[in-house]
């Protein structure tokens, strides 16, 4: 009955990353165009604006801190698996069970606490860059611990799937999204061989 | 038993991240995990100051505002757009139709177009995936000796570690504190060096052995004449015109490698744009692994930060400054034994736990022992490679064996059965590749000059030079606490600022070019 719950509450974790992860990525495309034109106006124009060449990195902090739990969601953030690709599934998931409990939830909560007031201070203080026509700082600052509680609501459910999956509620779910990484054009290639 | 603990808490600290590696876990987690702990251990012990840990967050703003990483997900991106908009599979098409001909021109074409890739998509995995697909049938179709096809396939796969504009390079300048149009320009030579040097082992096995590389048969070069030369322009041009915006900029230091990537990829769009290839879906998966890749890359050296943290402020970094600078040997006893244990330790880490791990406790160590930090970049990079051809455990093969046939298949022109290739075929055939890349090591260790003589501009006023290198990273490290926002965000500005600063005296283009031409004889 609980795992039933806590089932439901991870699915509904899944869906936010996902969510989130779906509509952050086109952040990348803003990346590229704005840092494009930046280059360009500054050569072209030989204008140069503070404002928007921090936007270039505001951008970037924003795609890999809030993909953080959506990469996670997809298994892909790098693992070494010389040793872990001959153990059974049941090893594999009580190595994250752990993993998620001893490595991921504390580190990430401590980051998370550390980061939150800072993002509190800028808030209050309303600082700004101190390049000329900068930004202000908080929206950066509240990236941090945004990207990390994503990441650990997303710790939370993987733990759930893992317990579920080693109680025999459900497949392994490492299995959906298995593969090195980088590898997404093969899956999209197989299919079209 | 705590007495032991506080005098080996660098080794122990050390031995723990291996163990927990091996486990399989996210690497990123389990480094920033194994930095925490053992710093909560080390208050615990009186070593350490808890404020230690309030520098946490500022790191993780260090590397947010970092201009250079910014690149990587640029020229992630360019190559995502280029590789599946079909552009490798026209140039493999086009190229194997110009050199078919010739005795093992299939494999010159596959050498040709693996250094272009390299030129622009900069991923060993594309590369390596991409070319074992298209490529492989084709070579298997007309009689290429299967060793020697899945051989300078994984070969020139890995010319992506170590050809401008790698990630590799991107991030191993990073790491060292130099700057990567410097990077860029020191790997130019040895990775022409080692494309040449595929080239003739291909040349003397097509010469001694005519059955293991054919040329094409007359019905087989469907395309010839003026034709031919006409595609040849099309398809050539395009990603060539690209390579030059791109590198070229970054080269003469028009471009910051940052600004160099965005353009290089909105080049990539308009390029796609213009062969009627650019889709929403195709946009949409570029822009996905994208945003995976740099998660997972960022997240690694946002691991690595909080491990160095704590392995510094427990003087790890002297531990391992100590244990290589008490090699017999000098420079010549570190350089080996650091290329020993990074070809070892490429063969269990990806190239960015590599980079993020170990670079940043050698490079201050060869600093002090008077090497020069692009030079040891680039044979690193160099050396890495070698690890990722060879065999059990080399990635280019693992990506080279989940795209080759594993069972027999029908040929998709004659119909006929095929043979599947054996893992063994792939291992093999990387011998004699992995034997040329030892060998190019060795030539980048006897000749740094083959490195440091592509540095224009360190060779032009090295005293103006010194100011303008930013801090590299494990020296602002020691200055703990001090990492005010603005100053590491300033890290990554005056970094582009340096750039920016230098075209005064090489603002004459013609001057620039004189000197490049002086340089180039």
């Amino acid at each position: 009955m609980t795992m039933r719950l806590l089932l439901t509450l991870s699915r509904a974790i899944d869906w936010l990353n996902e969510r989130v992860g779906r509509a952050v990525l086109w952040l990348v495309l803003v990346m590229v165009l704005v840092s494009a034109g930046n280059a360009v106006s500054r050569y072209a124009l030989n204008l140069s604006s503070n404002a928007w060449l921090e936007l270039q990195w505001y951008l970037f902090a924003a795609v890999f801190l809030l993909c953080a739990g959506y990469t996670l969601l997809h298994n892909e953030h790098v693992r070494i698996d010389v040793v872990s690709s001959h153990l059974s599934r049941r090893t594999r998931a009580w190595i994250d069970v752990f993993g998620t409990l001893l490595f991921l939830l504390p580190m990430s909560i401590c980051i998370l606490w550390l980061s939150w007031p800072i993002f509190l201070k800028a808030w209050a203080s309303g600082e700004i860059s101190s390049n000329a026509g900068g930004l202000i700082r908080w929206p950066a600052r509240l990236l941090v611990p945004l990207g990390f509680l994503l990441l650990t609501v997303q710790g939370i459910s993987e733990l759930i799937k893992r317990i579920a999956f080693l109680r025999g509620l459900i497949p392994d779910p490492a299995e959906s999204h298995a593969g090195p990484p980088l590898e997404p054009l093969r899956d999209e290639q197989d299919a079209n061989r | 038993m705590s007495a032991f603990v506080v005098a080996n808490i660098a080794p122990l600290m050390f031995a723990a991240l291996v163990v927990f590696l091996l486990l399989g876990y996210p690497v990123a987690f389990a480094l920033a995990a194994i930095g925490l702990s053992f710093g909560f251990l080390g208050v615990q012990f009186g070593l350490l100051h808890p404020v230690l840990f309030q520098a946490l967050p500022e790191r993780v703003f260090g590397i947010m505002a970092n201009d250079t990483l910014l690149a990587v997900p640029f020229f992630t991106f360019m190559g995502l757009i280029l590789e599946r908009s079909g552009m490798a599979e026209d140039l493999l098409d086009t190229i194997g139709q110009l050199f078919g001909p010739v005795r093992g021109g299939l494999a010159y074409a596959v050498i040709f177009v693996g250094a272009l890739l390299a030129a622009t998509t900069g991923v060993v995995a594309a590369s390596v995936i991409s070319m074992g697909l298209i490529s492989l049938p084709i070579m298997l179709r007309y009689g290429y000796d299967r060793r020697l096809a899945s051989g300078v396939i994984a070969a020139s796969g890995t010319l992506a570690q170590i050809i401008p504009p790698s990630l590799v390079l991107i991030v191993l300048a990073d790491q060292l504190g130099r700057s990567v149009g410097d990077m860029y320009a020191g790997a130019v030579v040895p990775g022409l060096l080692l494309t040449a040097l595929y080239a003739v082992l291909v040349s003397i096995i097509a010469w001694s052995v005519p059955k293991a590389a054919p040329a094409l048969p007359a019905d087989a070069r469907t395309i010839r004449g003026l034709k031919l030369a006409r595609r040849v322009v099309f398809v050539l041009i395009p990603p060539l015109a690209l390579i030059f915006l791109v590198l070229g900029t970054i080269f003469l230091g028009i471009a910051t490698p940052t600004e160099g990537g965005a353009m290089g990829a909105t080049g990539a769009l308009i390029l796609a744009l213009l062969n009627r290839r650019l889709t929403l879906s195709l946009l949409k998966q570029a822009m996905n692994t994208t945003a995976k890749l740099t998660s997972f890359v960022i997240f690694i050296l946002v691991g690595s930060t909080v491990f160095s943290l704590t392995f510094r402020a427990v003087n790890g970094d002297l531990w391992v400054e100590h244990l290589l600078t008490s090699l017999p040997g000098g420079q010549i006893g570190f350089l080996v034994v650091v290329n020993l244990l990074t070809f070892v330790l490429a063969f269990f880490l990806d190239f960015f736990e590599l980079a993020f791990i170990i670079v940043p406790l050698l490079g201050p160590v060869a600093d002090k022992l008077g090497i020069d930090l692009i030079w040891f970049g680039v044979l690193l990079g160099v050396n890495m490679q070698t690890s990722f051809m060879h065999p059990p455990f080399g990635f280019a093969l693992f990506y080279l064996r989940s795209v080759a046939p594993a069972k027999e298949y029908p040929d998709k022109v004659t119909g006929k059965p095929m043979a599947p290739v054996t893992t063994g075929q792939i291992y093999w055939g990387a011998v004699p590749f992995v034997l040329i890349q030892l060998v190019t090591v060795g030539i980048v260790i006897a000749f740094p000059s083959l490195v440091t003589g592509s540095l224009t501009r360190t060779t032009v006023d090295p005293s103006k030079i010194e100011i303008q290198v930013p801090t590299p990273d494990y020296e602002r490290d020691r200055l703990e606490g001090e990492s005010s926002p603005d100053s590491s965000t300033s890290k990554g500005n005056s970094d582009a600022a340096a750039k920016r600063e230098k075209p005064p005296e090489e603002s004459n283009p013609a001057e620039e070019l004189e000197r490049l031409f002086k340089q180039s004889k």
